[in-house]
């Protein structure tokens, strides 16, 4: 595979309520890849921009950020799905030979949204719809799933929202940080059993940008590219019932292919940051078994021994993840981006110290139906 | 550099008004099964997967997912592309630049709509601005007979021309065994139809459809061992214009322009005209089969209604346009472009049947979406350098 590097990258600051329009937002972080790449809008060939028609309530939801991405006179895109699938086809078009300088936005206004209703949608129309299943109610099956299999317990999975609204202090992008103990979480409202208020990702509004450039293009833009070592990306099966939920199988598969690429066979070991997309706070250990982090059943382990901690063997989320700050859509890409951050050594309070190989992770559908694992490095 | 790509199977359904026989899913597989077969291939061969529709036809939240069951996504590689009326485009734009990437040997793209699922001009009209645009807007007809109107003003062309166009598209459909309306019709039977929005009537504007497309690209290597005659890819390209109706200009179709001249000067073609020979265009209503041409060069401005009544585009023309009956037989919106490709294809891979032209060396797919977008690609029977 050539090498693609990341030049540029931007996002806004995620909060509830955001004044500013879709095309506002994108424009605020478009301005910042480019400023971040040293880079004109002349210089990008080509756009990827990310929406879905249900969280924009407007079909074709692509025109409402066409202007503003820069788009106007160059060829352009639109991938619906999570952010790191928009960054995966921004990825394709640069190999394909096609392109150079690739911009990839995203954006979403969770308070303009229903989220029940919109992940509702995502359901069988016949057959699930009714029962007014979401994407709370289903990621709390998949949950007590995990729990029921693997014996892990609610104090483990309240572990992982205090680790990552505390990191989210050092985030001045992320909209929840918080001093939080175990005994808050688990006394917050019950939302969905298991899941608790503090469990959840909270609804947030806010947009990300990054550039991807070719090798011999990136070289002579940027000082500093960080480039892309590999990538996977799989679906599972639809139907939540289906799937043994405590076992993220497309998770699996993704991260073998990414792994591959990059040469990595311990990841535990060769990796030195990750940033996953834990909208629920189980999910971030489930993912670490899907990522092979650790063996099925003991994602647990990992947040009791400390390993994820900011001091630990491997820092999961230092940005303060998905949970500190949940624009649908634009998540994954922040994703990247942090870990883009963390690769040049501009992760500020949050960096962790010689990061030389980062993995971040998006996911689209319910309960983590399909994945797409990054990995970069120097 | 990425890989040359070729397009080595092309599966379509039946399309009809109402497909009440077959859920999404199942009509998903149909165009699916059909393009595996033809390229005697199995879903196990298949590496990725690339799919498209509009989600407010059917009311289905992240499609990719959902289709699954029907695309043969399984434990596969998958994702959604969608920009309204191009998306059948940008799947097919989607399946060559990720074959073309390296990442894969061979992409499955789809596009499918069940439009009798929708009422379609109220999912349409919702593409507009909310506050400023949304009211006034109405679905895709209006702004397609303002345009017409405007260029019948200024270049003296007449309903009938556009009915002209509405015929040769009409007669063509009736030999493409999956076109959704096979009625062969007389010029006095387009001038005798309802009136839609001036100058646009019944039988000037497509229908909605139900139906899906699947097709198969290969990476080079890959490519020739599936099949003798694919259809390569030799280049593709997207333009759109601006987010409001009102800053469009149009008495010009200013994106197809531009994006077949950068198409054309990627492909080292001149002449559209001589160098094509034949094109499958969205035409999403017969006005458009007239004042387009202009706009992908293959005549000047003002030259088109002369083009469309010497008969320059019919089946035995110089350069036949639509011998599937194009888009106003057969509308499943975001499968509609991705037809036009596999059509294309299939003339190049010598596979049209009854409505096969001769001899097809180089061929021309379009696709046209909300807010004016264009998409081009251009296919040939030789490798392109």
């Amino acid at each position: 595979m050539e090498r693609v590097g990341i030049i540029g990258v931007g996002q806004t600051k995620y909060e509830r309520e955001k004044r500013e329009t879709f095309g506002e937002m994108v424009y605020e972080v478009v301005k910042k890849a480019l400023d971040d790449a040293g880079i004109t809008i002349e210089d990008i060939d080509n756009v990827v921009t990310v929406s879905n028609d249900f969280w924009d309530g407007r079909t074709i939801s692509c025109m409402a950020v066409a202007d503003a991405s820069g788009a106007y006179g160059k060829d352009t895109s639109t991938v619906e799905g999570d952010g790191a699938f928009g960054a995966l086809y921004g990825l394709m078009r640069v190999l394909s030979g096609a392109y150079n300088n690739t911009l990839v936005v995203a954006h979403c206004k969770g308070s303009e949204s229903y989220s029940s209703a919109i992940t509702n949608a995502a359901f069988d129309p016949i057959y699930e719809r009714i029962l007014g299943i979401d994407a709370i109610t289903s990621s709390a099956l998949q949950a007590k799933r995990y729990m029921t299999k693997y014996l892990l317990n609610e104090e483990q999975f309240a572990k992982v929202s205090v680790k990552n609204h505390k990191n989210a202090k050092n985030n001045p992008f992320a909209q929840l940080p918080l001093d939080i103990t175990v005994d808050d979480v688990l006394n917050s409202r019950m939302l969905s059993d298991p899941i608790k208020l503090l469990d959840a990702s909270p609804i947030s509004d806010g947009a990300a940008a990054i550039i991807l450039s070719a090798e011999r293009q990136a070289k002579e833009v940027s000082q500093n590219p960080v480039w892309i070592k590999g990538v996977g990306y799989c679906s599972d099966a639809y139907r939540i019932g289906d799937r043994d939920l405590a076992e993220p199988n497309s998770l699996r598969r993704a991260a073998k292919d990414a792994y591959k690429m990059a040469s990595i066979e311990n990841p535990l070991k060769e990796i030195d940051v990750a940033e996953v997309y834990d909208a629920f706070s189980y999910q971030e250990l489930l993912w670490m078994e899907g990522l092979n982090f650790c063996r099925s059943g003991e994602g647990g382990k990992l947040i009791d021994e400390g390993v994820t901690e900011m001091g630990g063997e491997l820092p999961v989320n230092p940005s303060g993840g998905v949970i500190s700050a949940h624009p649908v859509l634009v998540a994954g890409l922040t994703r990247i981006i942090e870990a883009v951050l963390q690769i040049r050594g501009d992760a500020e309070k949050r960096q962790v110290p010689n990061a030389e190989i980062a993995l971040a992770h998006g996911i689209n559908g319910m309960c983590g139906q399909s994945h797409c694992v990054w990995l970069l490095g120097k | 550099m990425g890989n040359r790509v070729g397009i080595v199977g092309v599966g379509q359904t039946h399309h009809r008004s109402k497909r009440s026989d077959v859920n999404g899913q199942e009509i998903i597989n149909e165009a699916v099964s059909r393009a595996l077969a033809g390229a005697e291939l199995t879903i196990e061969e298949i590496d990725a997967v690339v799919i498209g529709n509009m989600d407010h036809f059917e009311g289905i939240n992240y499609v990719d997912m959902w289709s699954v069951d029907g695309s043969g996504g399984y434990m596969k590689p998958i994702m959604k592309v969608t920009t309204g009326g191009t998306t059948g485009s940008t799947v097919a734009a989607a399946g060559y630049y990720q074959a073309a990437s390296g990442l894969f040997d061979t992409v499955l793209a789809i596009g499918w709509e069940k439009n009798s699922e929708s009422d379609t001009s109220a999912a349409i009209a919702t593409c507009a601005n909310p506050i400023l645009e949304r009211e006034t807007f109405a679905g895709a007809i209006g702004p397609l007979a303002a345009e017409y109107s405007m260029y019948m003003k200024k270049y003296g062309a007449t309903e009938d021309d556009a009915h002209l166009a509405a015929v040769r598209d009409h007669n063509n459909g009736a030999n493409n065994p999956y076109a959704h309306l096979r009625k062969r019709v007389t010029l006095d039977d387009v001038r005798n139809s309802p009136m839609l929005a001036y100058p646009i009537r019944l039988l000037d504007m497509c229908p909605r459809s139900d139906g899906a497309c699947a097709v198969i690209y290969a990476s080079e290597n890959k490519a020739r061992k599936i099949t003798d005659t694919p259809a390569w890819v030799v280049t593709t390209t997207t333009r759109h214009d601006y987010t409001h109706f009102g800053d469009l200009d149009w008495t010009i179709m200013q994106t197809l322009e531009e994006a077949s001249k950068a198409a054309y000067k990627k492909a080292g073609i001149k002449d559209p005209l001589h160098e094509f020979d034949v094109m499958e265009l969205y035409l999403p209503a017969s006005s458009c089969a007239v004042k387009w041409m202009e706009s992908l060069g293959v005549c000047g401005r003002g030259e088109a209604p002369e083009l469309i009544r010497e008969g320059v585009t019919d089946m035995d023309g110089e350069l036949p346009v639509n011998p599937s009956g194009g888009v106003i037989c057969t509308n499943p919106i975001g499968a509609t472009a991705l037809i036009r490709v596999a059509e294309a294809a299939l003339q190049i891979m010598g596979k049209a049947d009854k409505r096969q032209v001769p001899d097809v060396e180089k061929a021309l797919a379009t696709g046209f979406g909300g807010c004016s977008w264009s998409d081009v690609m251009v296919l040939s029977s030789s490798k392109p350098r």
